[in-house]
């Protein structure tokens, strides 16, 4: 099947926003075509991908302008599109992995003698590792997001829709996705794709569009043309334009005297025994394969879970006379003036109703005045761009805002040490650079942090040492 | 406001209403394992019992003042049982039924007003006649060989006054503090915002 | 950890029957039972219950684990009917102010709870042989019920482990923020009352995502569904559920026989 996608002035505004998300595109893309849809954080490119797949409902919005593919509204056809979203976790139906690659053929009244050999089909395009009856709750991210894909292409869709379709993979994982989107596509499928990262995804695609924040589209044409003749424009905008480095940051001072230290710490069977020690003044990176135990290690410096086996301890350094007794038995105010912790989902950090309120619930905890409260969060809101978003739902933020707002409820009590879990995903940039910024001043300033990532960049400019956690086979399999 | 009037399911109705009576299966479990101490006192304490009873009638009630369509009671309150029933119910295949007679009790209320009316008044009208389903199922099929005026009364009466009180007003209330999320801004329940 | 899926050894013979034809036998069987309140009629149907046990790959321990909850219920009977119980024949054992336990009240709070878990063992049996998605599957092609309910429901009972997994989630993201409750009770029951809105609130966001996710593949399509997985409800599974009554119906007549049916009824 072929798809041709035709927008004439579209324009979207989602419900309870005065700013419309995106505005004023005009855009077609011919079938075979491979499009990488750039733009900061924020400048509404999964609304738009959302838009191409028939996704946006009257009850959820206002719409300008037309959407058509194959001359058709596509939220009154949707047969000739596939997407896969950014988080694979709420995109996956059923409770077994053939089943699940099965329900959108099934949907579409695939005869039942074709479903299953396409099935077979398609979990060998992507060069899916297990069989049809593997629980899709036993698979990792990446192998959560091939499956996806899968379910995707399996209706043979003439217009192919993917969204950061490698956030949160290890490199070698992210590789293998790009490759099976490399292989997978056929010659007429239209692909449109959105990616921060624009390096590793320039071989998939022969066309870059790049929208502005404000409306319409900045630049349009072949990577190369694009970037000559827009490259300098376009990076000091936010994106990732290839060939620019980012300049380091460097630690001013020595590491100080150590804060927390893990012995022997693992939580079987998520993490095998791990050794480490924090020191006040530096920036630690943890490295490590999808399901190394990465994450789980974070919980267990944050003080939010409990060793299975060896421990983790605070110094008086951090904790004063508090450091006789494990950080996770510390009461919560206690432990959130000392470690702040961002979680891996940017909305598992969320426990308000409004940005503003998020931001100032931790200095407010923390028993600072309300004056200092709004101080500094009038400050983090400016430097992480989301002054325009202070009162909105923290749940309708874009990906890239969400993480930024995680990010910044940790920094907002300045605690002494800082863990988190892949903090920069799904920025663009200009967030990235301010990100580092903030995170390069704390170290500075004499705070620990440690940086859960898969972000070779993020550590070639911040890290002072690093941690690589093996996928230990044996605690895995126990 | 955006009131849908066709009264054909949406896939998101499907999905949310289903997803109600899921959490509440949850909610149930997560009791059971911070509050494992109470267990013995509702079941040796039949008063306490009555009181929890409210607390599960309550997906049958919030469903239909959500979803806002013909069934959503009814399906919601089955959904939890059939859940409950998988997940190892002492009670198995028999809240199956029974929670299809609670379900209807809800439904009927909602019918009643003909699904125009979601305020309080309709709320407590189907907490209680949930509570109503409840209690004929158990005075028939469980409660028989009790004292009728000691016990099998008193503990209809209970249920349906719990059921009114927990299942009605409780679901209402719960209902006004979900609005304030913003996570129910795709149904008819939520009102018109001020644009940010 | 909270988990829906069959705890029995696949390809034991009725655990492979149609879902439908399960769930209609277990009602058939439990919904004769509850026609009697005596004894005996329960204590046939038990021993008829742990005798087929095998044939759904069912071991006697796992039922146990699954089935501790009956007890505690079924001791709760005996308490309550000590209490309320409607007549006091027979011979008094014990007397306590208004209370008084005699033989008669006991053999009814026996027949009781023989009968509670008469009734209730059929369904944990069938439930715990059980795959979700086979019953909406069957559930579908042999019962008649409707596609788009039946597999949006299944969509959302996918979604309880990760429930399960987002309540730690929660409570830790509390934490994190400053929040806890310590020791003192009140503060407790209002966190935890808390941390299940949150729950809720999540969930639904997390309805409302998959929702979406579902159209996008279709689910919404006008094109009428096909179906990959066949359940076919053949003359065996017809058997089981005729067995179930038939099963049922002996129990009873036996505690005819014997002259100790009480009908629940009259
Ligand atoms: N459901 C929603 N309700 C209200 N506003 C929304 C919703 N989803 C997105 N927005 C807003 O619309 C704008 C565009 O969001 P969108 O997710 O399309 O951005 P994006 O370009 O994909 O950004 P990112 O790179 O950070 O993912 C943002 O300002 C965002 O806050
Ligand atoms: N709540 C949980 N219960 C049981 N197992 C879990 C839980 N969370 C994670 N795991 C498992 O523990 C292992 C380590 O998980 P973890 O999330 O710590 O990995 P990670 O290194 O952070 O991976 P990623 O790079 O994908 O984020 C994985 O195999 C995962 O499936
Ligand atoms: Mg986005
Ligand atoms: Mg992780």
């Amino acid at each position: 099947m072929t798809a041709r996608v035709v927008l004439r002035g579209f324009g979207w505004r989602h419900a309870g926003r005065r700013a419309w998300a995106v505005r004023g595109v005009d855009l077609s893309v011919e079938a075979g075509e491979r499009v990488l849809l750039l733009g900061p954080s924020g400048a509404g490119k999964s609304t738009l991908l959302a838009a191409l797949a028939g996704l946006l409902s009257d009850d959820s919005g206002e719409q300008e302008g037309t959407v058509e593919v194959d001359g058709v509204d596509p939220r009154a056809d949707r047969d000739r599109v596939g997407i896969v979203f950014q988080d694979p976790e709420s995109q996956l139906v059923m409770a077994r992995c053939g089943d699940d690659v099965a329900f959108g053929l099934e949907n579409r009244g695939v005869p039942a003698g074709e479903i299953w050999p396409r099935v077979d089909e398609a979990l060998r395009r992507v060069g899916f590792p297990y069989d049809r009856d593997r629980p899709t709750a036993a698979l990792s991210g990446g192998e959560q997001q091939r499956l996806a894909l899968a379910g995707a292409l399996a209706p043979r869709p003439g217009l192919l829709l993917l969204d950061e379709p490698t956030a949160n993979l290890d490199p070698a994982g992210a590789a293998l996705v790009r490759r099976a989107v490399a292989d997978a596509v056929t010659a007429d499928t239209a692909l449109v794709l959105v990616e921060h990262r624009v390096a590793e995804a320039l071989p998939l695609v022969d066309r870059v569009v790049v929208l502005e924040p404000g409306g319409g589209v900045r630049a349009d044409g072949p990577p190369e043309a694009v970037f000559a003749a827009h490259g300098d424009a376009l990076a000091a905008e936010g994106v990732w334009v290839p060939g620019r480095t980012v300049p380091p940051r460097r630690a001013t001072a020595a590491p100080g005297e150590a804060l927390l230290t893990a012995d022997g710490a693992a939580l079987p069977p998520r993490l095998a025994p791990t050794d480490l020690a924090v020191r006040a003044g530096e920036a630690l990176a943890v490295l490590g394969p999808n399901g190394a135990g990465k994450s789980t290690l974070a919980l267990l410096l944050g003080g939010l879970l409990r060793p299975g086996a060896g421990q983790v301890a605070a110094t008086r350094e951090l904790a004063g006379r508090d450091a006789a007794t494990a950080p996770h038995r510390w009461r919560a105010p206690a432990l959130a003036r000392r470690i702040g912790s961002v979680f891996q989902d940017p909305e598992h950090q969320f426990v308000t109703g409004t940005v503003y309120d998020e931001l100032a619930l931790g200095p407010r905890r923390t028993g600072h005045g309300e004056a200092a409260v709004r101080a500094t969060v009038d400050g983090l809101l400016d430097r992480l761009r989301l002054a325009r978003l202070a009162r909105a739902n923290p749940y309708t933020l874009s990906g890239g805002e969400a993480r930024r707002l995680s990010v910044a409820t940790a920094l907002a009590t300045a605690p002494r040490l800082l863990v988190c879990d892949e903090p920069t995903f799904g920025q663009d940039r200009r967030t990235w650079l301010e990100l580092v910024d903030l995170f390069a001043e704390l170290r500075d300033g004499g705070h620990g942090v440690v940086a859960v990532t898969h972000d070779a960049d993020f550590v070639a400019a911040l890290a002072d040492r690093r941690l690589t956690l093996a996928r230990d086979p044996a605690a895995v399999a126990a | 406001m955006n009131h849908t009037d066709s009264n054909r399911w949406r896939t998101i109705d499907i999905v949310v209403a289903s997803v109600i009576a899921v959490a509440f299966g949850v909610i149930f479990w997560a009791w059971g394992l911070v509050w494992s101490a109470t267990e013995g006192a509702f079941a040796f304490f039949p008063p306490a019992q009555t009181l929890l009873y409210g607390v599960w009638l309550m997906p049958a009630v919030l469903g239909g003042l959500v979803i806002r369509k013909p069934g959503a009671a009814l399906y919601c309150e089955t959904v939890a049982a059939v859940l409950s029933a998988l997940l190892g119910s002492q009670w198995a295949g028999t809240v199956i039924p029974q929670g299809m007679v609670q379900g209807l009790g809800a439904e009927l209320a909602f019918a009643a007003f003909r699904y125009r009316s979601f305020r309080l008044p309709t709320a407590l009208l189907a907490g209680a006649l949930t509570g109503v389903g409840a209690a004929l199922f158990d005075f028939l099929v469980w409660n028989a060989e009790y004292d009728l005026t000691g016990y099998r009364l008193p503990y209809a009466l209970l249920t349906v006054v719990s059921a009114t009180i927990i299942a009605g007003a409780g679901a209402w209330a719960l209902l006004r503090a979900l609005l304030t999320t913003g996570a129910l801004d795709r149904f008819p329940a939520a009102r018109a915002r001020t644009p940010i | 950890m909270i988990s829906i899926s069959p705890v029995a050894v696949p390809g034991a013979p009725l655990a492979r029957r149609n879902p439908v034809a399960k769930v209609a036998a277990a009602l058939v069987f439990s919904f004769t039972l509850l026609a009697t309140l005596d004894p005996v009629a329960p204590a046939v149907a038990i021993g008829v219950e742990l005798a087929v046990l095998p044939l759904f790959g069912i071991r006697y321990g796992v039922l146990a684990r699954r089935a501790a909850p009956l007890l505690l219920s079924a001791a709760g009977i005996v308490v309550t009917l000590v209490l309320f119980a409607a007549e006091r024949t027979g011979r008094t054992l014990v007397e306590a102010g208004p209370v008084a336990v005699t033989s008669g009240v006991l053999l009814t709070a026996l027949g009781l709870a023989l009968r509670m878990l008469a009734v209730a063992l059929p369904g944990v049996i069938v439930f715990a042989t059980t795959d979700p998605t086979d019953l909406a599957d069957a559930l579908v092609q042999n019962a008649r019920a409707p596609a788009r309910f039946a597999i949006g429901a299944l969509a959302a009972f996918r979604l309880v482990p990760l429930l399960g997994q987002e309540w730690q989630m929660i409570s830790m993201a509390r934490r994190a923020r400053g929040v806890d409750a310590g020791r003192n009770p009140v503060a407790r029951l209002r966190l935890f009352v808390s941390t299940a809105f949150a729950l809720l609130v999540g969930a639904i966001r997390r309805g409302t995502r998959l929702a979406v996710a579902m159209d996008a593949r279709g689910f919404d399509a006008a094109t009428p569904r096909t179906v990959a997985r066949r359940q076919r409800f053949g003359p065996a599974d017809g058997l089981l559920v005729a067995g179930a009554a038939a099963l049922a119906g002996a129990a009873l007549a036996v505690s005819v026989a014997l002259g100790t049916f009480r009908p629940l009824i009259g």
